[in-house]
């Protein structure tokens, strides 16, 4: 990473207790961004991105436990007051979730809603707010937005709601965006263009951005850094060009190799990664991948790899077997 | 005005869709959801249909099964067509056409269990004998790579969608059907376990001797699992070709944009900026002339004019563009 960090996560863990006793959904993790970066966080359901999101924001259900230090622009977000996170929240970190109406107020018009939102965090006045709101629209891809304003959110598709919730999100001029699967509700002609959007205002605005993603084809060709996510851990993390080309988790190796490939011919069988990931609240001793890992040893069945330098700058991996190395030949 | 039925790569058709016009009423105005769409699909062929959600594919896979009767059209399974049937006749045909929904924790009835609900299909076609009945759902559990004994005694709930999914097919399989209607089997699934359901669809086809409609809205998956691949815009059929001939050389403007617009997972293909714009739009008040017109960087006067008609562009390959991106215009 390139000059100071905007945001650096340390030591993260969230526990959660459920019937079934704690649940660890983020384990340790460690992570950084710099101004005007873009990280990706990718991994599958269940993996604990959307509560890693949640723990940065400080937006964690009641019952969870948060651990580590969430340091963003020179302070640690876990110890501040309600009050003045309410102020960061609305100015300098902004959301937006998979599900635009986590963000939007099913009751208010969409106009009440960016103009009131412009009028208490940069105090504007009704005029200015007004007039910025329908920049913002503009700005968003939001067609005829003078009479957006005064629609509500039900009567906008997903695509046009998702942009509004963008809109909200950029209208303070956030350092740090961070996108919890902005896209994935959407079709792909949609999701190019929502992608489109958040890389052209992020380097209008020098905005540094995290996505987080279940689609590694998300992340290829709009990241600077790539975190791989498996079990609430982060086992694997690189500058993208590398995590593509030299990667080093069998994980980031099979997840990549079971999406189908457009130029693939039809009737090719795919490489599966077989099983699923391991119940949350039944950690394993050894790496959590090892019962679907091709490359398992004894020694993954019974410790957990460390997080590791590779040997380019930026780069690191948790496995004992790592890819690319004399570690183990190819299969 | 008759458009031409696109052509099967090669066989007999099982199914042959004609002319299909499927709308639903809206307070006083209709949602045009199928209007006029023509298909064939050959014995053993699996057919992919894409296109943005809304566009038509479930409700034409429900028309297909007569969930939905049609205002007007055919749908000619085996010769025979089903939209002139009714009560036992069509149940009967039915048996030989199954249906796999996206959602498959949601399709299977939370208080049953895993048994009960895969011998259903039997005991509603008639399959008195509970030894036989037994042991054809523990064929058919093996078959999709479920321990029967493990299975069968459980709910739904306590199965992943990756598992359920597999509990939803070996209920399509069940009655041994000739043909499958696959509406989005592996859309809520994450790409590990979805891998594993396209391989177990491809297994079953093989073992099964079955004949497939696979509708997605991701043009990747389908390519995967078709021989054929149908486009479908707001109600209308775009394209139809060939997989591999549709992808290397797309004809309709349409399937070009989708085809951009996948994110391609390698780090040195640029996501070509905004090749997609706008959104498709209201099914209820479709444009004039070319359906896809309101998006299309090509369209002139002519397309608002005039509906393009499904013609041969290239051998095997059909498209409904007044100037396709190849073949003579
Ligand atoms: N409110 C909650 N209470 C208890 N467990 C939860 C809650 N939300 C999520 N989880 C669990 O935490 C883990 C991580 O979830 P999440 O962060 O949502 O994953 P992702 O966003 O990667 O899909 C999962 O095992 C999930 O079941
Ligand atoms: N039961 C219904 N009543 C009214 N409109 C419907 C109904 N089912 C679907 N539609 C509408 O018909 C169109 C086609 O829907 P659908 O066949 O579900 O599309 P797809 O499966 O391609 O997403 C959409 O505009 C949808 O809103
Ligand atoms: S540590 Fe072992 S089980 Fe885990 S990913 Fe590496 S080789 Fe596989
Ligand atoms: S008919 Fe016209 S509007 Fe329609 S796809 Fe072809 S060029 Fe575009
Ligand atoms: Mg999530
Ligand atoms: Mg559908």
């Amino acid at each position: 990473m390139k000059g100071p960090a905007l945001l650096s996560v340390e030591g993260v863990a969230v526990d959660l207790p459920t019937p079934r006793g704690n649940l660890r959904a983020v384990d340790h993790v460690d992570l950084s961004i710099g101004a005007g970066r873009t990280l990706g966080i990718v991994g599958e359901s269940g993996c604990g991105k959307t509560m890693l999101s949640r723990a940065i924001l400080q937006l964690l259900p009641k019952k969870a436990k948060l651990s580590g230090r969430v340091m963003f622009d020179g302070q640690d977000l876990v110890c501040l007051d309600r009050e003045r996170l309410r102020k960061l929240r609305g100015r300098s970190l902004a959301v937006v979730f998979q599900d635009p109406m986590t963000s939007l107020n099913p009751v208010l018009t969409i106009g009440t809603q960016l103009i009131e939102t412009l009028q208490e965090h940069l105090e504007l006045d009704g005029v200015a707010a007004k007039m910025r709101s329908v920049e913002l629209l503009a700005a968003v891809g939001i067609p005829a937005p003078e009479q957006r304003l005064m629609q509500y959110p039900h009567q906008l598709s997903g695509g046009m709601r998702q942009r509004v919730a963008i809109a909200i999100a950029l209208s303070c001029e956030p350092k740090l965006l961070i996108a919890d699967e902005p896209t994935t509700a959407l079709d792909v002609t949609i999701q190019a263009q929502i992608l489109d959007l958040l890389a052209r205002e992020q380097r209008r605005r020098h905005m540094a951005m995290i996505i987080i993603t279940h689609d590694l084809g998300v992340v290829a060709g709009r990241t600077d850094e790539v975190a791989v996510m498996y079990a609430g851990r982060v086992v694997e993390r690189a500058p993208t060009p590398d995590l593509f080309k030299k990667m080093r988790m069998p994980y980031t190796e099979a997840l990549l190799a079971a999406i189908p490939k457009i130029d693939a011919k039809p009737h090719t069988p795919l490489p599966a990664i077989s099983g699923r990931p391991p119940d949350p609240t039944r950690p394993l001793k050894g790496c959590s991948f090892s019962p679907r890992c091709k490359y398992a040893w004894a020694q993954c069945q019974v410790e957990k790899p460390p997080l590791e330098d590779a040997d380019s700058p930026g780069h690191q991996y948790a496995c004992f077997r790592p890819l690319n190395t004399e570690a183990i030949a190819p299969a | 005005m008759m458009p031409s039925v696109p052509q099967p790569v090669s066989g007999d058709p099982l199914l042959r869709v004609e002319n299909l016009v499927v709308e639903y009423p809206v307070g006083n105005k209709t949602v045009h959801a199928v209007s006029g769409v023509s298909l064939d699909i050959a014995r053993g062929e699996t057919l992919g249909l894409v296109g943005e959600s809304g566009c038509g594919k479930s409700t034409l896979g429900r028309a297909v099964m007569q969930l939905r009767r049609a205002v007007s059209g055919k749908v000619l399974f085996d010769g025979q067509d089903l939209t002139a049937m009714q009560g036992d006749t069509l149940r009967r045909m039915r048996r030989r056409v199954q249906l796999i929904f996206q959602d498959p924790i949601a399709s299977l009835n939370p208080r049953r269990r895993i048994g009960d609900i895969i011998a259903e299909p039997l005991v509603i076609s008639g399959v008195k004998d509970a030894k036989k009945r037994e042991q054809l759902v523990h064929d058919v559990l093996s078959a999709v790579g479920l321990d029967p004994h493990l299975v069968i005694g459980r709910l739904p709930h306590e199965f992943s969608g990756g598992q359920c999914q597999r509990i939803c097919i070996a209920r399509a399989l069940v009655l041994n059907p000739e043909f499958i209607i696959c509406d989005e089997p592996v859309s809520a699934l994450d790409v590990s376990i979805r891998a594993q359901i396209l391989n177990l669809l491809e297994e079953m086809k093989a073992r099964y001797g079955l004949t497939l409609l696979f509708i997605a809205h991701d043009l990747a998956v389908v390519k995967a699992v078709s021989d054929r691949v149908a486009v479908m815009y707001l109600g209308r059929l775009c394209e139809v070709g060939p997989s591999e001939q549709l992808f290397a050389q797309p004809a309709h403007p349409y399937t070009a944009l989708l085809i951009e617009a996948i994110p391609v997972p390698d780090p040195d293909v640029r996501p070509a900026e905004s090749v997609a714009v706008g959104e498709p739009p209201s099914p209820i008040a479709p444009p004039s002339g070319c359906r896809f017109r309101t998006r299309c960087p090509r369209a002139d006067q002519r397309c608002s004019d005039e509906m393009p008609e499904l013609r041969e562009v290239a051998p095997a390959q059909f498209a409904a563009c007044h100037h396709p991106l190849i073949g003579a215009a």
